[in-house]
């Protein structure tokens, strides 16, 4: 039964619409039957799984804003986050385990703009982000952020004019990228938490540029 | 031409689909179970990758990202001993005994 190695065979593409219940249920009951394996021959229990699920839950775009914005705010923060992320960020109170990948901050200004993907899968900043959009593991996204940059950001709304240099860097298992985005103009004055509030995940990535004042509560 | 995997610089003239989905429990659970074995020494980020990426190409493309991360899990297992296909279709068959009787 090669069924069972393959999965269900399907003609419908990548989106979620339209795909058949048959293969969702199939890979969501082979997930359970993985764990119901593993934790039966004692490899793991469902307690890790679960308080992993949850701590990855726990971690939102909120962690990468606070940094970029401290970093705005205090100007020896922010030399030391670029020298030396990890132990600038155990500053900010980051608990990193040592299976942390190496992380990377680059520094978005008037002349260089970073854009990060990874090209073979979806490596990202988890520890300072969470998971990663869904547009950022589409197959579109790893082969376009290589040949058309500025076209992938004009869909996000951000236009560079050509003078600015667009470097595009490619995450690996073992070194993630987080974009210290260009500090808008007009923001004197503001607090680190109203800074933080400008600070997209998006603009983290380096598809959009920061919010210039905050977003409107809505209703 | 590089192999399905290696996407960065395909031609591709497709936008990107911006629509972002609510993860549903069990593609929570495969990331969560990919980490926990992580931590103890059992899976990689890199062996992972490389066990999706054995995936037939047409299997490759076609599926979701976290059905590839299930596909790939369990592909590594057996390749490591830690599962046997034996193991893992029963327990299919078994989990899908229990939904049919509505007692999943």
């Amino acid at each position: 039964m090669s069924e069972h190695h393959d999965g269900p065979q399907s003609h419908s593409g990548p989106a979620h619409s339209g795909m058949d219940d048959a293969r969702l249920d199939y890979y969501a009951r082979l997930t359970q039957a993985l764990e119901d394996l593993l934790v039966a021959k004692g490899v793991c229990t469902r307690r890790e799984v679960q308080q992993e699920m949850d701590r990855m839950d726990a971690r939102t775009p909120a962690g990468g804003a606070r940094v970029v914005a401290r970093a705005w705010s205090d100007a020896g923060f922010k030399a030391r986050l670029l020298a030396d992320p990890m132990t600038a960020l155990k500053e900010l109170g980051f608990s990193l385990p040592d299976t942390t990948p190496r992380l990377a901050v680059v520094e978005n200004t008037h002349r260089v703009h970073h854009l990060v993907v990874c090209t073979l899968c979806s490596c990202y900043p988890r520890m300072l982000l969470g998971r990663p959009p869904d547009w950022y593991k589409s197959l579109a996204y790893r082969s376009r952020a290589v040949t058309d940059p500025r076209g992938v950001m004009r869909e996000f709304g951000l236009e560079l004019s050509e003078g600015v240099e667009v470097r595009v860097l490619d995450s690996t298992a073992d070194l993630r990228y987080l974009v210290l985005p260009h500090r808008p103009a007009g923001t004197q004055g503001m607090t680190e938490a109203q800074l933080a509030k400008l600070v997209t995940r998006d603009s983290m990535i380096g598809v959009t540029e920061p919010l210039h004042s905050e977003p409107a509560r809505a209703g | 031409m590089p192999r399905v995997h290696d996407r960065g610089g395909w031609p591709s003239e497709e936008l990107i689909n911006r629509i972002e989905h609510q993860l549903a429990d069990w593609e929570r659970r495969i990331d969560a179970l990919n980490v926990v074995l992580g931590e103890k020494g059992l899976r990689s980020t890199d062996e992972h990758r490389r066990a999706m990426e054995s995936l037939p190409p047409q299997q490759y493309e076609s599926l979701t990202y976290y059905q590839r991360w299930a596909a790939g899990l369990e592909l590594l297992l057996l390749e490591k001993g830690v599962l046997t296909r034996e193991e893992i279709d029963r327990q299919m068959a078994e989990l899908e005994r229990h939904e049919r009787q509505g007692i999943g």
